[in-house]
């Protein structure tokens, strides 16, 4: 089973990769963005079978090592 | 005094922090390689700064979760004392030894220059070497040393007194939006802390960069004397 995290730095913690980025799609007369925000994107492969038990257990994992709750938060999709 | 300096693959300046606490303290740590399943007797563990697991997912984040760090941890819990320089106090955040994150530099580059900190309290192992309100210059040298944390850890923070070290001009003045006093970004200008129990100490700078005449500076002394004072008496 695939699982995927989408980890994206806290509403209020600065971003400037994204403020960058901004700045250079600007550059390239995409003046209609306002804002641009960068995160990562995990995919795991599971020997899991349950779409919930493998939800809760990559949940466990972004708590306790692939997302710093300081900064961070996260959602996990069950892909397949 | 026994002190014992922790080495991860990619950690790469240990030999640095060896050296300064032999110039100035007359005492040789131990090199402790990160597969150590346990800790020898000692008066404080030592993070340098470095690179370690290739700041692979976030920069400290993999040494966190290595085996050592549960005996590190345990010291901790013993009451031992922890220092982390640079890498180190990244892995000290990443750990929760200390609160906190250590994001970009707000200006997305590597730094590498000359920075001036002030002594925000002189009370700890850390500090005790210098006065408070002291001004000493030291180097940095990191991608990831802006310091942050919520509001209502920030509040807690400076309400108990955990910001030991502030980024400032070479004058004193603090001014966290000036990148030319806070090259980083930090929150509030903070560039080191210790814990509520005033014995783990983390920050960005690196004054065992300076404790020696043909190092450009014995600005970095202080440290290494306060912990010395603290740990011998």
């Amino acid at each position: 089973m695939k699982v995927r995290l989408i980890i994206m730095l806290k509403q209020g913690v600065l971003d400037p990769q994204g403020k960058a980025i901004n700045h250079a799609l600007h550059n390239l007369s995409f003046q209609e963005v306002q804002d641009v925000r960068v995160g990562r994107v995990i995919d795991l492969e599971v020997t899991e079978t349950s779409p919930e038990k493998a939800k809760a257990r990559a949940t466990e994992m972004a708590q306790q090592l692939l997302a710093n709750g300081v900064i961070e938060d996260f959602q996990v999709e069950v892909l397949a | 005094m026994k002190i014992g300096i922790v080495v991860f693959p990619g950690t790469n300046r240990e030999r640095d922090m060896v050296i300064a606490f032999e110039r100035v303290t007359g005492f040789t740590p131990q090199i402790i390689w990160h597969r150590e399943t346990a800790l020898p007797q000692l008066d404080m563990v030592v993070l340098p700064g470095g690179f370690s697991y290739g700041d692979y997912l976030r920069c400290g984040a993999m040494a966190a979760h290595s085996p050592i760090m549960r005996e590190i941890q345990a010291f901790a819990q013993k009451g031992g004392y922890i220092m982390g320089v640079c890498n180190g106090f990244q892995i000290l955040t990443e750990a929760n030894l200390l609160p906190g994150a250590l994001l970009p530099n707000a200006s997305l580059r590597f730094l590498s220059r000359d920075c001036h900190l002030r002594i925000e309290r002189n009370d700890t192992a850390f500090t005790q070497g210098w006065k408070q309100g002291d001004i000493f210059r030291t180097a940095t040298a990191h991608g990831d040393g802006n310091y942050f944390c919520d509001a209502e850890g920030l509040k807690r923070l400076e309400g108990e007194g955990q910001v030991v070290f502030r980024y400032a001009s070479p004058n004193g003045e603090i001014d966290p939006s000036n990148s030319d006093f806070n090259p980083n970004g930090s929150i509030n200008a903070i560039a080191g802390i210790v814990d509520q129990t005033g014995r783990i100490c983390g920050m960005m700078p690196h004054p065992e960069d300076m404790v020696d005449p043909l190092m450009g500076s014995e600005d970095g002394k202080p440290l290494f004397q306060g912990i010395m004072e603290t740990l011998t008496r």
